[in-house]
């Protein structure tokens, strides 16, 4: 922590990109390296083919989708403040303050809907606020695999839309996703608290992560 | 009500300890008898398993009893209930016999009792709570327990010094440390007792409980310890020895104790074997282990109140007792918030402070504590009667007292109580993703951690442990949001049966396009139905080869009379075979209807697909064709064509199959073939029968168990004029069969037939109007295209031959590896023997066309 302090000054824009993501220096200095680390050739930013480098995102269903994720509005290069924007959601929530915070201000990017929305974007390929049918039979084949055959797939996912879908528009709305969230996780807004999370400790060793559990 | 059961209940046993007392001298070698005996006791052969016998029987009686009362048991939990009933039956025993018989024994306890238990908290724990809690989890049960043992030990031994306890108690340091070791455990067995009812969040649940289960390890190994430091002799003690004793114990704990290894065997049976066994089976794995383990736990509780009794054993000592019960509890609330304190700094949810009340009540002393303590040798630990006496009472005390006071305490505290909601697709679907995000961000930053290893463990699981341990059938099909799915259907389906069928034949065709929200789980089906029809129906062909209405019902009545009568001849043999159960003739009667019904929409699928297809199932005949059907012309005949002459090919195939059936019939004798014997049919056989007369008509040209051949299409194509919209039937049906998917049709057979078993009153109807509708189809012919569907049965052959037909032959072998599980299916409800043939025919069948 005592060094984090000096080298913090490495990143650029650092206070700018902490006010915004709400991470900690040291955090911000330990995403910093990693963001330097897949850029292979320093150029400044990371591309694709960095990303698409790790190796366990390969096997990851979702990996490409998640890699997209980095990439909005069809760029081909992201710099560190988009980079760790994008990793914000990811913080877990901070405490109930909803009532204390200034309703003027944006929600910041770990909150609960943040973090939804953030996931409903990996659904919602097209951005048109909606999950259709054919987006949510996409992911279906992604998530279940090969084992079921693409008539039991087509089936599963009438079932899946029809079960979200309140208004009959068949297709899902971001309403109705986070609604399917909060009545299927059962555990409404005590699940999303750390459904999508980083934990990083503020020193930033991840020795003690292990104890880090995550209840359900 | 259990007041006057109590006495009732006490009467076998007062039976039983009056006759050992007398039986125990004639039984006896020595004695003289004169003349020859005819009439004599042999209480001595059988008397371990009577007393087993007779302890399952009391305690069985006891939980119907208390389940009787649901007023009661709603305020008492069981577990004190079996307590009290214990120490009246001791006390009984106690009166009739002078002396306390009856004991919980130490060896009994843990290599019977308590094994089923554990084994069964373990097969339905909760896998993923208790990973995604297992630092808590440990922390609690290997912390707490070390620290519950040496401050409670240290506590009392001080109390000790101070000169609270009477000097009598003699015990050292080393005595008070061994006791406190064993006082210290939280028990699995009374907490699951008292916890199963309270119904508190899953989290608290998963977390108490959890520790209590693990933890038995942590004790039990320190209870050695302890106790070999103390047969030591504490003079004996040297610094060392100590660090050996940690050395030990750490040793012990990684090569894990046998409590923890069953409920880490229970943890990993779950997962395979439930994947590998038929649906029956693993209702039977899971009733089976839950009987054991509620038999066990109640007679554990049961033999804890009836050794309470024996008052031979008892020493007491007030300040021990009061000391040990203030300790207990004061240590372990202690315990509970410093741990909870250290675990909030790393946990994302914390542990509030009414989970920490409640965990800190909850911890329940239980049978291994008392098991332990009797385990205690006399001569080395001097005090072991104080020692008893006390973990009775803290064991009577925790549960009784606690037990019953913490339902209370829960509801006035309002923990979150655990919401029980229906699995939806979204949920598990969302798990999913959320899983697979949060392991991707873990990737991106580069940082290991929980998710990180959970995504390794699940992709190494994938790809080796699964395929070891799992059928690769099973494997197949096995997938988490298939899972849910799959039981989201059945669930429609019972539902739907439930209804009786009726719903959907009167308002499943013309239901409202969208159906309510609420109601999903009714109509599901129905919309299932619906939409199915839309997509790539197999049999949507049906619909094409219009026909005239008029005859089109006389067709549908012939077969429905041909098909959905009951065989007044058939015989089964009388099987009394050990390893499958028998069903009744009712059962058996459905199952055959049932079976009609599925060779009636096969015939019908069949001849109108069969010109399709009829290259693909080419390779057929010759694969299955030659297995069986003693070898007749016709599979000669099959193999010699060319495929260019189709129609020839077609119409010999089937004459030939005339007459070779024909022969069969006549002098076939054999039970065992009638079965697949309607398979094979006639075109023209069928079309005389229809023009002949119909209903009547068809009962006495086949009297015989075979089944007419439904073969429509052959006829009416002959029939030119037997044209119109009809066909009403066939369309229907081959869509009921389409909206369960083919892997999940052998499913839905066993709900059909679950349901059957269940004989509820509206399931029963299903059956009967299968075998009803040929009476009101001649009266009110309209409904006649509506009325199969309360059958409503989902013929797995159909399904195979159906696929067999569409795909290609590559598909074959994963057929094949399907077959063995239809045919145990099968096997259970008829003779082994005819359910072999009976699938293989099916595959000729397929082959013929």
């Amino acid at each position: 922590m005592g060094s984090g302090g000096s080298r913090a000054a490495q990143v650029p824009d650092a206070d700018s990109i902490r006010r915004e993501t709400g991470f900690s220096q040291a955090t911000l200095l330990r995403l910093y390296h990693r963001f330097r680390a897949l850029d292979s050739n320093k150029k400044g930013y990371l591309s694709r083919v960095d990303l698409q480098q790790i190796g366990a995102l390969a096997v990851n269903p979702l990996g490409d989708r998640i890699i997209d994720s980095f990439f909005p509005d069809g760029s081909l290069r992201v710099d560190f403040p988009d980079f760790a924007r994008v990793l914000a959601h990811f913080r877990p929530v901070d405490d109930e303050d909803t009532g204390t915070r200034d309703p003027k201000e944006p929600e910041p990017l770990n909150s609960r809907m943040n973090k939804l929305r953030f996931a409903f974007q990996l659904y919602d390929l097209d951005r048109d606020g909606k999950i259709s049918r054919h987006e949510m039979l996409q992911v279906l084949r992604l998530m279940v695999g090969v084992q079921v055959t693409e008539e039991q797939l087509e089936s599963i996912t009438d079932r899946t839309v029809q079960e979200a879908d309140e208004d009959g528009d068949g297709a899902v709305s971001f309403l109705e996703f986070t609604k399917s969230c909060w009545e299927g996780l059962g555990l409404s807004w005590h699940f999303l608290k750390e459904a999508i999370y980083i934990s990083w400790r503020e020193d930033g060793s991840s020795r003690r992560s292990p104890f880090r559990c995550q209840g359900d | 009500m259990l007041r006057a059961a109590l006495p009732l209940l006490g009467l076998p046993l007062v039976g039983a300890a009056a006759t050992e007392e007398p039986t125990q001298e004639p039984g006896s070698p020595g004695e003289p008898l004169p003349g020859l005996v005819l009439f004599r006791w042999q209480w001595h052969e059988v008397e371990a398993p009577y007393l087993v016998a007779l302890w399952i029987l009391v305690a069985s009686l006891a939980k119907i009893v208390f389940h009787l009362s649901r007023k009661v048991t709603s305020v008492v939990p069981e577990s004190c209930l079996l307590i009290l009933l214990g120490l009246v039956l001791g006390g009984i025993v106690l009166a009739v016999a002078k002396k306390a018989e009856y004991q919980l024994e130490p060896g009994t306890f843990f290599l019977f009792l308590l094994p089923p238990i554990v084994l069964d908290s373990g097969y339905f724990m909760p896998s993923r709570l208790l990973f995604d809690n297992l630092g808590a989890i440990l922390t609690y049960a290997v912390v707490g327990t070390l620290w519950n043992a040496f401050t409670t030990g240290a506590a009392l031994w001080g109390l000790q010094q101070a000169g609270l306890v009477a000097p009598r108690v003699q015990a050292g340091l080393l005595d008070f440390l061994l006791f406190g070791s064993l006082i210290s455990a939280v028990d699995p067995v009374a907490v699951l007792a008292v916890f199963e009812e309270v119904h508190v969040n899953e989290t608290l649940f998963i977390i108490v409980f959890g520790e209590s289960l693990l933890n038995d390890a942590v004790t039990v190994v320190l209870y050695k310890v302890c106790n070999s430091f103390v047969e030591m002799g504490s003079a004996n003690v040297q610094a060392t020895d100590y660090l050996k004793g940690v050395a030990y114990l750490t040793a012990e704990m990684a090569s894990l104790s046998a409590i923890l290894a069953v409920t880490m065997c229970g943890l990993g049976c779950k997962k395979y074997v439930e994947a590998n066994i038929s649906h029956k089976s693993r209702t039977t794995v899971k009733y089976t282990m839950k009987t054991l383990a509620s038999c066990a736990e109640t007679v554990i509780f049961m033999l804890l109140g009836i050794s309470a009794v024996d008052s031979s054993k008892w020493a007491w000592d007030s300040g021990l007792v009061l000391g040990t019960l203030f300790f207990i509890l004061f240590f372990r609330a202690l315990g509970v918030v410093l741990q909870t304190w250290v675990l909030n700094q790393f946990r994302l949810v914390p542990l509030d402070k009414i989970d920490q009340v409640v965990m800190s009540y909850g911890g329940l002393r239980g049978a291994v504590a008392f098991a332990l303590v009797i385990l205690l040798d006399k001569t080395k630990v001097p005090a072991k009667d104080y020692f008893v006496a006390t973990t009775i009472v803290v064991v009577f005390f925790t549960v009784i007292v606690q037990g019953l006071t913490i339902k209370p305490l829960v509801k006035w505290l309002k923990v979150k109580r655990s919401e029980h909601h229906k699995p939806t697709l979204n949920q598990e679907l969302h798990e999913h993703t959320f899983d697979h995000i949060l392991a991707a961000v873990e990737d991106v930053v580069g940082h290991h951690g929980y998710h990180y290893w959970r995504d390794r463990w699940e992709q190494f699981d994938k790809k080796y442990l699964s395929q070891l341990l799992m059928r690769r059938s099973a494997y197949r099909i096995r997938d988490q949001i298939w899972d849910v799915y799959y039981r989201l259907n059945i669930r429609d389906a019972i539902s739907f049966v439930d209804q009786g069928g009726h719903v959907l034949s009167s308002t499943g065709l013309t239901l409202p396009s969208m159906p309510s929200r609420n109601s999903v789980a009714e109509t599901s089906v129905t919309n299932l139905l619906r939409e199915s029809g839309s997509g790539a129906c197999l049999d949507l062909q049906v619909i094409d080869t219009v026909r005239s209405g008029r005859d089109r019902e006389d067709a549908v009545m012939h077969h429905l009379l041909c098909g959905g009568l009951y065989k007044p001849r058939r015989r089964y043999k009388a099987s009394c075979s050990r390893h499958f159960i028998l069903e009744d003739t009712q059962e058996r009667q459905d199952k055959e209807v049932f079976q009609q019904n599925m060779k009636r929409r096969l015939e019908s699928f069949k001849s109108t697909k069969h010109n399709i297809c009829f290259a693909k199932s080419k390779p057929r005949p010759r694969k299955a064709g030659c297995k069986k059907k003693n070898g007749v012309a016709n599979t000669a005949a099959t193999n010699g064509k060319s495929p260019g002459d189709l129609g020839f090919r077609d119409t010999a195939a089937v004459i030939l199959t005339v007459e070779s059936e024909e022969e069969e019939e006549e002098s076939d004798s054999s039970e065992t073939e009638k079965d697949d014997e309607g398979i094979i049919f006639v075109a023209r056989a069928t079309s005389e029968v229809l023009q002949e007369g119909k209903v009547s008509g068809s009962l006495e040209v086949c009297p015989s168990p075979r089944i007419i051949p439904p073969s429509p299409t052959c006829a009416e194509k002959e029939l030119p004029w037997k044209s119109g919209q009809g066909d009403l039937v066939v369309y229907v049906s081959s869509e009921t069969t389409k909206i369960v998917p083919v892997d999940m049709q052998m499913g839905w057979n066993q709900s059909i037939s679950s349901l059957e078993s269940l004989a509820s009153p509206s399931c029963t109807q299903a059956p009967t109007m299968t075998r009803l509708p040929p009476c009101p189809l001649a009266a009110e012919e309209p409904q006649a295209p509506l009325d199969p569907r309360p059958s409503f049965a989902f013929p797995p052959s159909l399904a195979k031959a159906g696929r067999s037909r569409s795909e290609s032959s590559a598909d074959i072998p994963r057929q094949q590896e399907l077959q063995p599980l239809m045919q145990h299916e099968d096997q259970s409800h008829l003779s082994p023997g005819t359910a072999s043939s009976h699938w293989c025919i099916q595959f000729n069948r397929g082959g013929r066309l």
